[in-house]
């Protein structure tokens, strides 16, 4: 009978961590970050079909970076979570943080027992369930189950830190739409690319939208906001 | 004897509160867009079976009509229980989601919950898939739910809704009415259901007219629930004393919106002055 090798438990989590990271490098990035009417959303994906950023419930958007598939598979558990919680008890009783705490042991647990841990790291947004409170939390939960709150923004992908750095210089407090759009386009793109609006998925989340709170801004109202 | 506390059996209904986990499925049991199946699947399914129930509260007249911008759906708001008046301000009508409605007559209670499901189905669909199901999806899907109310039915406990809305696809408003079944009619002109139906629909044969406008239609359907109310006992006109008035709501390409009351209690006023001058001969 031959022995397996051993490796070091310290060894197999950093190489599936590399593996995660590796996966993750590969995708594009987004931004969310609140602003004066609510929470903004800003991906960059060439396709406009398979989309990053979605609606999970009245005030909770989802959106994810990595692999489509895998990302994808957490929105839909995440849509059936929320809409089973609001039925059975009350829409009011949804809410992001039970959401993201869902997802960090739903990755955790993925990432320590299974073959290949989930090249993916999302973000639940969430915004105040008071109408005259525009403040909002964002969620950034990492392929192995780390969660990590804001209030301000939070970006996710593969060039995270240097669009971290880039974005920070722009962001303020209560910047209104247009001014948040352009910031994170600026801060997307980088000094050496500009990106179209076919590059771009926007969404956001804003109680001026009626109980459903998610809204795309994309076509012509998006042209509008490029950073020119 | 003592009685005992803390027994290991477990509260009754208990069980029908959800884990609220993630749920995930293998390929073969998920239950992709679909509502109903997923809280089939998740074993929170509803009501066993029960004996003849027939004092509890029912819904009574509900009129839908296409009119020139798309459809108008209107119903009274009294809820009866045998010969008791059991609500004086239920809502009979609904929005689906942003471009249809629902109005309902039968049991209160799985007509309620009937309402909330299939808005829920339609939302789930919306958000899982990414797009809207077609009208015809919508409606057809209500037809299911309808058909699977069957048992229930044959217990007294019958949903019959009318629903409305407008395909944005055909650029036009339409209405579907529906039989204990499930069979589902798409209506070209208009639709009623409940106790007071045949009045009302009466009152919308007499004065029905193709591309009616928004007043005029308003007009038709306030006379046809003020006639169902005046001939049908568990049908409730305008309440002057209380000040509650029946619900009208249209659904136009610009998405569904309900009549505000004060329009609606305008339009049942000038009806009140006109049958009273007619009682009075004409002074």
């Amino acid at each position: 009978m031959s022995m397996p090798f051993y490796v070091a438990p310290e060894q197999l989590m950093e190489d599936r961590a590399d593996y995660a990271r590796k996966g993750i490098a590969r995708g594009r990035s987004l931004i969310g970050l609140s602003y004066d009417e609510g929470i903004l959303i800003v991906a960059e994906n060439a396709s406009n079909t398979l989309r990053k950023v979605s609606e999970i419930y009245d005030r909770i958007a989802f959106a994810g970076v990595g692999k489509y598939n895998e990302f994808d598979q957490l929105r839909i558990a995440g849509v059936r979570h929320a809409d089973l919680k609001g039925y059975s008890f009350s829409r009011e009783d949804v809410d992001a943080r039970s959401l993201a705490n869902q997802y960090a042991q739903m990755l955790g647990q993925i990432f320590t027992h299974e073959m290949k841990p989930m090249e993916v790291e999302i973000l639940v947004a969430e915004i105040s369930q008071d109408s005259g409170n525009t403040s909002g939390q964002l969620f950034h939960i990492l392929y192995d189950g780390t969660v990590k709150d804001h209030s301000d923004f939070a970006v996710l992908g593969g060039d995270a830190e240097v669009i971290f750095d880039r974005f920070q210089e722009n962001y303020s407090e209560n910047l209104t739409l247009p001014e948040a759009i352009n910031a994170a386009i600026t801060a997307l793109s980088g000094p050496d690319r500009t990106l179209e609006p076919d590059d771009l998925e926007v969404a956001e989340l804003s109680h001026s939208n009626g109980r459903r709170s998610f809204r795309r801004i994309e076509g012509d109202e998006l042209l509008n906001f490029m950073p020119s | 004897m003592s009685k005992r506390v803390g027994s290991s059996r477990s509260i009754a209904g208990a069980d029908t509160i959800i884990r609220v986990t993630l749920p995930r499925f293998t390929p073969e049991q998920d239950p992709g867009p679909n509502f109903v199946a997923l809280v089939d699947n998740m074993g929170i399914s509803d009501a066993g079976q029960g004996s003849l129930i027939d004092d509890l509260p029912h819904g009574t007249t509900c009129v839908a009509i296409r009119y020139n911008a798309g459809v108008m759906l209107a119903g009274d708001k009294r809820a009866t229980s045998g010969h008791q008046i059991s609500h004086r301000t239920m809502e009979k009508v609904f929005p689906a989601d942003q471009f249809s409605g629902i109005a309902i007559a039968g049991a209160a209670g799985p007509a309620l919950e009937m309402v909330r499901l299939f808005q829920l189905q339609i939302e789930h669909y919306e958000k899982v898939e990414g797009k809207s199901l077609s009208l015809d999806g919508k409606a057809n899907q209500l037809s299911q739910m309808i058909r699977q109310n069957l048992s229930q039915a044959m217990l007294g406990l019958a949903v019959l809704p009318i629903f409305a809305g407008f395909d944005l696809r055909l650029d036009t408003g339409r209405l579907f009415q529906f039989d204990v079944t499930g069979g589902r009619y798409e209506e070209a002109s208009f639709a009623a259901t409940g106790s007071g139906s045949i009045h009302a629909t009466t009152v919308i044969k007499m004065g029905y007219e193709d591309q009616l406008d928004e007043s005029a239609a308003i007009e038709l359907l306030a006379n046809a629930i003020f006639e169902a109310a005046d001939e049908d006992s568990a049908t409730g006109g305008p309440d002057l004393i209380r000040d509650v008035y029946p619900i009208i709501a249209k659904i136009t390409s610009d998405g569904y919106e309900a009549i505000s009351d004060e329009s609606i209690a305008s339009v049942f006023s000038a009806i009140i002055d006109d049958r009273r001058s007619k009682a009075s001969g004409g002074e």
